[in-house]
């Protein structure tokens, strides 16, 4: 009922007649072109200074940046970043890159991967890109990339490939689109900076509901 | 929600008299304008992707019904479902049907301005639903059983002092006057909220049809966890929010941020497409679209289709300086501000809102900021011209304007108007240049002087010199 | 005459005609200046804005016709104030497309101009001296900064004034809460708009306020005077037409 009364009266309003070819023809050409609207030159740049320009927004965000040459560093590095904030247990998305990290034998770190529960310290969880322009990780959802990660835990930690970084997120789209067939994922997440809220008198706080802090780990050869 | 548009010159009184009020506003007046000002200033594209916004958004609504049957035909391939409410009452239904069909006892909510404007929460909870606000400026409000007096920072009327007192009561804690603090409390308690309620209801601020996706832009990220984790996530918005593509909606991306907080961008801007597929650990097991028309669909059209455009960003109301002196509430009803006195009217009837569309100098300030150039001052007219055609303006001033138009189109007459009322008030005014009291004019001389013309009129001057 | 000079149509405005003659003499003086023939057409009356902004278009239809006849042949027509010249701008809007008058309407649009912003386009500024010295804080009125564009103009003409010095205010471009029929239908708001803006004046410790709009600065006046505030007005073009005998707007004459 309500459906036909819609669109009834939007069709009267916008005065369509009988033949409306030409509209569906636009319609149909634009939802097909996917073609991207004005792009700020600030996105527009080559890849080494996308990477510099991503981590200078990130920082800006509030996000910590962590650089590292190798992968391999990446499970010290957490390690290391857990031990300092006292943090003794971690889950983990189960994302391929994620998998055969070495982690050090001695270490008294709870790994689990699952998707998060309430109370969970810290996640550690792999960004599908990250985009120059504002600073902003994409993540998306997935059998092995749960989005409760992305936000139950106290603290996020996003390992993210610098040769994954674009400029604009235009550019992201595509690689999205490119990866998943075609087909959304359920989430997709763009993520810059930890959680705040400003609704106290307009001070800005941060670490409302989701993650209190952000660490990004920056593997730069890749 | 009470509809108190009619109250507004009452209302505006006392907010003008409400010190903690005014203390309050001042923080929106010393934080957002300043920081959209700096925001623009780093993006040199600002004002072109302005008016790429505008020409996407009118091709929008001169398409809106395809690209409306093309969201929905993408929300069904990916197993989501469509809900179409013609009216703030099909929507409550259809979304209490919803909800019973999970058989929910508590529902969390993200911030959404349309289930504010549909009177959601009140309706679930008559029906036995019991609503949770997770963003934190909604949480305050309903402890506080208030109401929101701006779109982006509901509680921007309440001071610190306010929220303790509220926290204190309920939480049953130390009254505590830390920000940082009061925030913990709120995350500690509506963390049980999130990971128990049946349903999750979001907004959203675009909808994107070649995806059959809706997103949400938000800081908290109360948002996703009011999405993520219930077995059932309902999406509330309203038609006009469509855009074709994943490209089109970031060119509103990145205008949104910038217009409303003065951020680069939302911390969490969040896509959600279908219901969690099969191999997927969590998300919600149903998704549900509710799509809100409540009097938009009769704007098409109409001298007022151009509101439509609206994107929600907050800049009018931020920027205008009748806004800053009476606070959102004033406006009596859900949405306030030079977009709220152009949409008032519409959802609620001009008879109801009249005063909402006068209460503006046409200082031009919103259209100025507006990110997809909304023409408010002239939709605003364009209410005070329906206001006319109805008889609805206040007889005093429709008779005022009546015989000062039958001077002004007489010229011969008008000059010994102007003549007389010169020599009147220079009369009054005397040597002293200027009037502390004038009899009719008391809405001058309360509060200031009214100077006194300098000498005779100037048409009579011109001809004394001219002969 | 070989070369007759091109002839301006001054609007005069029902503020400047009623309460400060000065200021239409003042336009006068400045259009001479830059060589134009002046002429105030006597069928002129009001703009029809308070009509327009309160629903009223058949009168402000009526009015526009009026005006827009008033003006006929005038190559330019020039007004002391942005929000009637706004005005004059805005009765293309009162025609449909179809109706002959919507074409005089845009005709006279095209003809129309705030007086700063016609004198800096026409008039040669070394030609501009003032015996004026003092400090100056200068207003945007509304209509003129966001529907004309005036902004730059009166400051570029102020600046050719060795003795004026411009000490600019905090929030120049907010609305000082005239509104036209606003100020009396919300009297409470328009207060504490005004109240702001006074503040803001008396902040920047300038001795004289401008403005281009006789609305705004009646107001900005009216609130001065009410706080015991010592800034005096006067509408821009009193400075630059050197025009300064009389006393500033709302002051009492020399000696009470």
């Amino acid at each position: 009922m309500s459906r036909a009364e819609i669109f009834n009266r939007i069709r009267t309003g916008l005065r369509i007649g009988a033949d409306d070819r030409q509209r569906q023809e636009t319609v149909q050409q634009r939802l097909q072109a996917r073609a991207a609207n004005l792009i700020p030159q600030r996105a527009q740049l080559p890849q080494a200074a996308c990477i510099q320009l991503f981590i200078e927004m990130a920082i800006e965000s509030a996000a910590e940046l962590i650089e590292l040459r190798h992968r391999n560093e990446l499970s010290a590095a957490v390690e290391h970043w857990l031990s300092e904030n006292g943090i003794s247990q971690l889950v983990l998305a189960r994302e391929e890159n994620l998998q055969n990290l070495d982690w050090s034998a001695s270490s008294s770190l709870v790994r689990e991967e699952r998707v998060a529960q309430a109370g969970d310290e810290a996640s550690l969880t792999n960004a599908f890109c990250g985009i120059a322009e504002t600073g902003t990780l994409m993540l998306h959802s997935g059998p092995d990339s749960p989005t409760t990660l992305n936000f139950l835990p106290d603290n996020h930690l996003v390992a993210l490939s610098a040769s994954s970084i674009v400029g604009a997120y235009e550019e992201a789209w595509q690689q999205l689109r490119a990866a998943s067939g075609g087909e959304m994922p359920r989430t997709v997440n763009m993520i810059t900076g930890p959680s705040r809220s400003a609704d106290i008198e307009q001070k800005l706080q941060m670490g409302a509901h989701g993650p209190r802090r952000l660490a990004i780990f920056l593997i730069r050869d890749e | 929600m009470e509809i108190r548009s009619q109250e507004f010159k009452k209302s505006a009184h006392i907010a003008l008299h409400d010190a903690k009020l005014q203390r309050a506003l001042g923080n929106l007046k010393a934080g957002f304008p300043g920081k959209r000002a700096a925001a623009v200033a780093r993006l040199p594209e600002f004002d072109a992707l302005r008016d790429q916004a505008r020409d996407l958004k009118n091709h929008i609504i001169e398409h809106l019904d395809l690209y409306l049957e093309e969201f929905e035909k993408n929300v069904i391939a990916q197993g989501g479902t469509v809900h179409w409410c013609r009216t703030a009452e099909d929507a409550r239904k259809t979304i209490l049907e919803i909800c019973r069909a999970q058989d929910a006892k508590t529902v969390t909510k993200g911030k959404s301005m349309v289930t504010e404007e549909i009177a959601l929460n009140e309706y679930l909870e008559a029906n036995g639903v019991t609503p949770v606000e997770t963003d934190l400026g909604e949480y305050i409000l309903q402890l506080r059983n208030d109401h929101p007096s701006h779109i982006v920072a509901p509680a921007i009327h309440l001071t610190l002092d306010d929220v303790a007192e509220a926290f204190h009561e309920h939480h049953k804690r130390p009254k505590s006057d830390d920000p940082a603090v009061l925030m913990q409390e709120a995350r500690e308690m509506l963390r049980k909220q999130f990971v128990s309620a049946d349903v999750g209801i979001t907004g959203a601020n675009f909808l994107i049809a070649e995806t059959g996706s809706t997103i949400i832009c938000t800081n908290e990220g109360n948002g996703d966890l009011t999405q993520t984790l219930p077995k059932t996530h309902i999406v509330v918005s309203s038609i006009e929010k469509v855009v074709p593509t994943l490209e089109d909606m970031t060119l509103f991306l990145r205008l949104l941020a910038r217009s409303a907080t003065g951020q680069e961008f939302t911390v969490y801007n969040t896509l959600s497409t279908g219901p969690r597929r099969q191999a997927d650990r969590d998300g919600p097991e149903n998704f549900h679209v509710v799509l809100v028309d409540n009097g938009r669909s009769d704007m098409v059209g109409t001298e007022f289709q151009e509101m439509l455009r609206c994107i929600r960003c907050s800049a009018c109301m931020n920027h205008c300086p009748v806004y800053g002196a009476v606070g959102g509430q004033t406006y009596g009803w859900v949405y306030p501000g030079p977009m709220g006195s152009v949409l008032t009217p519409q959802m609620i009837g001009i008879e109801n809102a009249g005063l909402l569309p006068n209460a503006s100098t046409f200082c031009g300030k919103c259209e100025e900021v507006c990110p997809v150039r909304i023409p408010l001052p002239k939709l605003m007219r364009h209410w005070r011209d329906k206001e006319w055609e109805k008889h609805l303006t206040p007889a005093a001033a429709r008779s005022g304007i009546g015989i000062w138009a039958f001077f002004a189109k007489r010229p011969a007459l008008y000059r010994m108007l102007s003549w007389s009322s010169n020599l009147f008030l220079r009369l009054v005014g005397g040597k002293r240049g200027r009037i502390r009291k004038l009899p009719l004019a008391g809405g001058w001389t309360d509060f200031r002087d009214m100077p006194a013309p300098s000498g005779k009129t100037f048409m009579q001057q011109w001809q004394e010199r001219k002969s | 005459m070989a070369n007759p000079r091109p002839r301006v149509g001054l609007f005069v405005t029902c503020l400047a005609d009623m309460f400060r003659p000065e200021v239409a003499f003042a336009s006068v003086k400045l259009l001479e200046l830059a060589g134009f023939e002046v002429e105030v057409p006597k069928r002129q009356t009001c703009c029809g804005q308070p009509a327009f902004n309160s629903g009223d278009r058949k009168d402000s239809a009526d009015i526009a016709r009026q005006t827009i006849e008033a003006f006929d042949g005038f190559e330019y027509v020039v007004g002391p104030s942005g929000s009637c010249i706004g005005m004059l701008h805005h009765y293309p809007e009162l025609f449909v497309e179809s109706d002959p008058w919507h074409q005089r309407a845009l005709d006279l649009k095209a003809r129309a101009f705030e007086i700063t912003s016609f004198l800096a386009l026409h008039l040669d500024m070394d030609k501009l001296s003032s015996s004026f010295t003092g400090k100056v804080t200068y207003h945007d009125s509304c209509s003129g900064l966001r529907e004309l564009g005036v902004k730059k103009q009166p400051r570029e003409l102020l600046s050719k004034l060795p003795g004026v010095q411009i000490s600019e205010m905090e929030e120049a471009e907010t609305c000082c809460g005239f509104g036209g029929t606003f100020c009396v239908k919300y009297p409470e708001i328009s207060n504490r708009m005004v109240g702001n803006k006074s503040e803001n004046i008396r902040a920047t410790g300038a001795d004289t306020l401008l403005g281009g709009d006789l609305g705004c600065l009646l107001n900005m006046v009216g609130k001065l005077k009410r706080e015991g505030i010592e800034v005096k007005a006067r509408h821009v073009v009193e400075v630059l037409a050197d025009m300064l005998d009389s006393p500033a707007i709302g002051e009492a004459e020399q000696g009470v």
